[in-house]
């Protein structure tokens, strides 16, 4: 089976995407220097703070909400054991994926 | 050509047809109601109200003005795109619900009157509940009456709150409420419910992932939409309701990040818009309110367009979580296209729907010195965007090659999809043409430089923060797994609670019978059973028992007070 090569199966095309990526990035950054902009609160005259806000926001998120599944994380059927089973079973079934 | 047709009679009527019709014709109803439906929409006078007398009072069963039209417009593409969407069905029994369910909505925001709202928030509830019974899966059926269950709830408390404002004015008219008076509060938590309040709010996480492909399309647009449009009408300005709705913005995206069903991370991020809309609302501003509605009506269409991608692929794979998916985007080049478009637009890059619309609430709640809350904003937007923006499609269409390799979806699902594209485009291009049907004034022009460099630093920096994240393998993998919520309270506290008591009055009536010597046979033989009989049952009949005794419990204390 000769299947066609897809654009994301070559390694080097996701390389050249990042790295286009990467650019923008810092383009975005620099043109804060270039394009004046009118603040919206004394916080965001910070040069860079829509950038670094979004940045460490999804960071934050990120890592928060793997520490959620901590406690939040069931098996799949979680539900489904204690919706069919006896009062019994249930007791017994918390286990932690 | 017509003479001021109800909009929700010309679904009711179609409806009725589809139920007749065979069904190669059937199909058609389904996409010529909405078309007919905004001929007579766009023949209605400006500001009419049409009113039915009832009993000793008059019912307004249409009220036309900016508000009401504004999500009549709305409710007519979505029950277009979505009967477009489901054109290869032969379902009757989807496709009479779709109409009724899309005609129960109009009814609710042409309402003129709380009772006339009352009847449609009901049907609401039970037309869309068969777009869930519909998948035909155990979970599905249980999910369908949870559902059922607390949608009907809403209701009742809806209708307790109709009638304290009855009897306090002596007047059914839908208009601003007051949140002071206890039917305002109740009406209040009625729409609070449909409107997914923190805490209320897993109706839809739990249903909406379980409904038929193409009935999440038509859940995803009404009945939360509805909601927003009650809430806009009854409390622009209610304070309250700009904390509950940048608590909204901000939760549910931390579940959507670590939920592996990807219409459940859809669900969670339309908490996370309804947030939005509510904080507009609660702000009260003509900006704060014509962003809401705004967001309302771009978010049905984005949110559309995702659910629809997202329905084409559980379709022709059927799978839906993110752990199983993946390299779609070789197979399904063109719905991957459309996901995307609905993932810039849900973001609000710049040319996008998301974009003139979000910036509004933020905006407004600048204007009013409220710092925290557009912080809080400013988080739920770059979060919005990395659940929502990158992680639907990535997981679906790219991420590492699941091998799975399908046809592309069907075609009519194509043009749905494309249709709602070009809206989200076209919207966020030309915003005008959406800023002239909005109810207030305002002055207002979201395309400024600071606006656009702000808005795609943030989203490129948070996209960074994803790119980061997965390289060094702290981003959390998609795990099969169940994430529990608010819904563990009913599904699982109440129930254990409930079956510990059931006991305990099992072994009262076992020990009081043992005591009394010759009887002791006769009880316990007959009472066992019972208990049996009671509590261990399925968790749905208990749990949906033990709702409707605390209703019943709620309206007595209600009454005596």
């Amino acid at each position: 089976m000769n299947e066609k090569i897809h654009i994301f199966d070559k390694p080097a095309n996701i390389k050249r995407l990042l790295t286009i990526f990467y650019s923008l990035c810092g383009v975005l950054l620099l043109l804060e220097f270039v394009v004046h902009r009118h603040s919206a609160i004394e916080a965001d005259q910070i040069p860079g703070f829509y950038a670094f806000y979004g940045l460490t926001a999804c960071v934050i998120l990120v890592i928060l909400a793997k520490q959620m599944r901590k406690l939040v994380m069931r098996s799949e059927d979680y539900y489904q054991s204690n919706d069919n089973e006896d009062a019994a079973v249930t007791v017994r079934e918390d286990t932690h994926v | 050509m017509f003479e001021q047709i109800t909009p929700f009679l010309i679904f009711f009527s179609a409806a009725l047809l589809v139920g007749l019709l065979p069904a190669n014709l059937r199909r058609w109803a389904v996409i010529i109601a909405p078309l007919v439906g905004l001929l007579n929409l766009w023949s209605l006078p400006a500001e009419t109200i049409s009113t039915w007398p009832f009993l000793h009072e008059q019912l307004i069963p249409m009220r036309v003005d900016k508000l009401s039209t504004l999500f009549g417009i709305l409710f007519h593409i979505a029950a277009l795109i979505g009967g477009i969407y489901s054109f290869h069905l032969r379902d009757r029994v989807q496709q009479v619900a779709g109409l009724l369910y899309a005609g129960s909505a109009l009814g609710a925001v042409f309402a003129g009157d709380l009772l006339t709202l009352y009847i449609f928030w009901e049907l609401l509830a039970i037309s869309s509940a068969f777009l869930i019974l519909a998948r035909h899966t155990d979970k599905s059926k249980s999910a369908a009456l949870r559902y059922l269950l607390i949608q009907v709830g809403s209701g009742l408390i809806l209708l307790a709150g109709l009638v304290f404002h009855y009897h306090r004015t002596g007047s059914l008219a839908f208009n601003t409420l007051s949140l002071e008076e206890i039917s305002g509060a109740l009406i209040f938590l009625a729409f609070g419910i449909k409107a997914c309040f923190p805490g209320l709010h897993n109706w839809l996480t739990d249903a909406y992932p379980e409904a038929t492909p193409t009935g999440a399309v038509f859940l995803s647009a009404f009945t939360t939409k509805v909601a927003v449009y009650a809430f806009a009408r009854a409390f622009p300005g209610a304070e309250p309701l700009i904390y509950i709705g940048a608590t909204m913005a901000m939760f549910p995206i931390f579940y959507a990040v670590i939920e592996n069903d990807l219409r459940r991370v859809l669900c969670y991020s339309m908490i996370n818009q309804i947030g939005f809309m509510l904080v507009g609302i609660g702000l009260g501003t003509n900006l704060g309110i014509n962003g809401a509605v705004a967001h309302a009506f771009n978010d049905v269409i984005f949110k559309g367009l995702l659910f629809m991608s997202m329905g084409a692929v559980l379709l022709r794979t059927g799978r839906m979580n993110g752990s199983d998916l993946g390299g779609l985007y070789k197979s399904m080049p063109l719905t991957t296209g459309f996901c995307m478009v609905g993932a810039a637009s849900i973001s609000a890059f710049p040319l996008f729907s998301g974009f003139v619309s979000k910036s509004m609430v933020m905006v407004a709640a600048l204007n009013l010195n409220h710092e925290m809350v557009w912080l809080m904003l400013l988080f739920a937007s770059a979060g919005v965007f990395h659940h929502a923006g990158i992680k639907i499609p990535f997981f679906a269409f790219y991420a590492h090659d699941s091998g799975i390799r399908c046809k592309e979806a069907p075609t009519n699902m194509l043009i749905a999809m494309g249709l709602a594209s070009f809206l989200c485009i076209f919207n966020g291009s030309y915003p005008w043409f959406l800023y002239d049907l909005l109810p207030m004034e305002m002055n207002y022009n979201p395309y400024d430089i600071t606006h656009v460099l702000t808005q795609v630093q943030l989203l490129f920096f948070s996209a960074l923060a994803f790119v980061l994240l997965k390289k060094y393998n702290i981003y959390p993998p998609e795990l099969v797994s169940t994430n529990i919520d608010a819904e563990w309270l009913y599904r699982r506290m109440l129930p254990g609670f409930m079956r510990i008591i059931g006991n305990s009055i099992g072994r009262a009536i076992t020990g009081i019978s043992s005591s009394i010597g010759g009887t002791t046979l006769w009880i316990a033989q007959t009472t066992k059973p019972q208990r049996t009989f009671l509590f261990k049952h399925d968790q749905t009949t208990n749990s949906s028992a033990i709702l409707v005794l605390l209703f019943l419990g709620g309206y007595l204390v209600m009454f005596m007070y």
